[in-house]
């Protein structure tokens, strides 16, 4: 009998569709000259004093397992870190988690919380894994339409408009890729007043915690009555330029950490321990980096936010992340035709919205994660190509 | 922004990027264009922007035979003028690039361009250390550029990010 691999698929595995821009990727990669404003990782390299902590860590010799949690200083220098810019408590032992990414903290949280039949709701556009890795968790996701009108917040007509007895977990993305969108304290609260009267929980990706411009983070995990039933997760990824080194944690109740934990160490062992010594350094000694960093991210905001609308392609003002997500509306292409046709005829890569939900339609993800020369040429490009289409 | 907020903010852009349009510099620093050229006007002005000149890497440029030294000079006082007289002597030679007072073991360190060694070394014998406030002069030569004014001259690596992430 001849062995049929396709035979033995996971069937949800088989059925959670493929990226949706897979194939610009393809493209992208063998195109000579091509400016990609499609990345979602910093121009940035991890900052020297974090690097070399992470070397020196393996001259001394650290190249074993760490707990499953992760090392117990790192854990503390989250916990400082949560106190000192976030004013968030957690205990360092029992509520916080060392993560491969926060990738695997969000997977970890859906696979210890979502059974099936389990709803979760996810605020589109969003991030191209949530949904996905809700179904592989056996849980169905349910899409809430964010609204440009809205500057894509996700406001409480539409939480409560999405609630059903089903709904188990909410994700809140905020700063939110792709849009740049925050969500304020006072946008939390209306949040937070739908959720009270319900057994609903909230996992919130502050992985662009750090990335806010001209406000400061507030996290849900803050506000009155959401403490408990929020699991915080954060990383290293995109305020210290780390995403390589695949860390992250969560924070949160003792008994849902203590749950992913369990997930988390029959799965991973522990989180890379090169990693994990490099981030205390960075905890303890990368605030002004980051401030540098974001001080940087700001200038190319304000350029390519007012290159956008010079051009004539209205762009909401991002305040979080480093995404610009404008409107294409006004050149009559939808977002995969406008990327396509770009693509080819000026060989700028940008991220059709749709690639992030239906919502996304009209709209593209453009990255700020480059030089001021490099968005003023993508700019520059871009105009020509607008111009065409009118 | 305040207005020396918005001063600081200006030449830092202009200082990395000088071809920056009116147009860009007035969005990044989040002032009208018309506000944006009176700033940069008035810095003109008063003596704070100086010149607008490419960075370049002269080690790119075939045939071009210029050598750069670094002097250490340590010179005498002048009584009421302190060191600034000396500056002015020495800072009027076209040959001087760069003109620092420094703290530490000596008192000027001087950049000097010049053809060739022998240049260098004529126009330091024959022009800064017979002056009467200099003590004694320590050239050294350039060998290699690597960084001047935050700019990396050396070949970097290319952007190896994944193309769409």
């Amino acid at each position: 009998m001849t062995f049929n691999p396709e035979k033995m698929l996971n069937r949800v595995v088989q059925e959670v569709p493929p990226s949706g821009i897979r194939k610009f990727f393809d493209i992208v990669a063998e195109m000579k000259d091509a400016i990609s404003l499609g990345v979602g990782e910093p121009d940035f390299v991890t900052p020297w004093h974090i690097r070399d902590e992470g070397i020196y860590s393996l001259q001394k010799g650290h190249t074993h397992y760490t707990s499953n949690k992760g090392l117990t200083e790192l854990r503390c220098e989250i916990s400082n870190y949560l106190k000192r810019r976030f004013n968030l408590s957690y205990e360092p032992m029992s509520q916080t988690v060392v993560t491969v990414g926060g990738s695997e903290a969000i997977d970890l949280l859906f696979r210890a919380v979502v059974e099936a039949g389990d709803e979760v709701l996810v605020p589109e556009p969003s991030f191209v894994c949530y949904k996905p890795l809700v179904r592989l968790a056996g849980g169905t996701p349910v899409a809430i339409t964010t609204k440009a009108e809205n500057s894509f917040k996700l406001t409480a007509e539409e939480l409560k408009a999405a609630i059903t007895p089903k709904t188990k977990l909410l994700v809140l993305s905020y700063p939110n890729n792709p849009t740049g969108a925050i969500m304020t304290r006072e946008d939390l609260e209306d949040i937070a007043d739908v959720l009270r009267g319900t057994d609903i929980m909230v996992v919130s990706d502050e992985i662009y915690a750090e990335l806010t411009y001209g406000r400061h983070h507030t996290s849900i995990a803050e506000i009155d009555g959401m403490y408990d039933r929020t699991i915080l997760v954060s990383g290293f990824s995109k305020a210290y330029a780390m995403t390589g080194w695949r860390l992250g944690y969560a924070c949160g109740h003792p008994a849902i950490i203590s749950a992913m934990t369990k997930v988390h160490q029959y799965g991973i062992m522990s989180a890379p321990t090169t990693a994990q010594y490099a981030a205390i350094e960075a905890m303890k000694n990368g605030d002004a980096d980051v401030a540098l960093m974001r001080e940087e991210y700001n200038d190319r905001r304000k350029l390519i936010v007012n290159g956008f609308n010079t051009i004539g392609l209205d762009c909401f003002e991002p305040e979080g992340a480093f995404y610009a997500f404008p409107c294409i509306k006004s050149t009559g292409l939808n977002s995969n035709d406008f990327c396509e046709k770009l693509l080819y005829d000026q060989k700028i890569a940008v991220v059709p919205g749709t690639a992030f939900g239906e919502s996304g339609e009209g709209h593209i993800r453009c990255s700020y994660a480059y030089s001021l020369d490099n968005i003023n040429e993508a700019l520059n490009r871009i105009e020509a190509f607008v111009k065409k289409t009118r | 922004m305040s207005e020396i907020k918005n001063l600081e903010k200006i030449v830092e852009l202009l200082h990395k990027n000088c071809k920056l349009s009116l147009e860009q510099v007035a969005a990044i620093a989040e002032i009208s264009t018309t506000e944006a050229a009176e700033a940069i006007d008035s810095l003109e002005k008063n003596g704070t922007i100086l010149g607008y000149g490419a960075v370049i890497n002269w080690d790119n440029i075939p045939n071009r035979n210029k050598v750069v030294a670094y002097i250490e000079l340590k010179v005498t006082p002048q009584r009421n003028n302190g060191f600034n007289r000396i500056a002015q002597q020495i800072y009027q030679y076209p040959e001087v690039k760069s003109l620092n007072l420094m703290s530490g073991s000596y008192d000027f360190g001087v950049t000097v361009e010049g053809d060739n060694l022998k240049d260098i070394s004529l126009f330091v014998s024959e022009h800064l250390a017979p002056m009467e406030a200099v003590l004694s002069t320590a050239t050294h030569f350039v060998l290699k550029c690597y960084k001047d004014d935050g700019v990396v001259f050396v070949a970097e690596a290319e952007d190896d990010r994944e193309v769409i992430s």
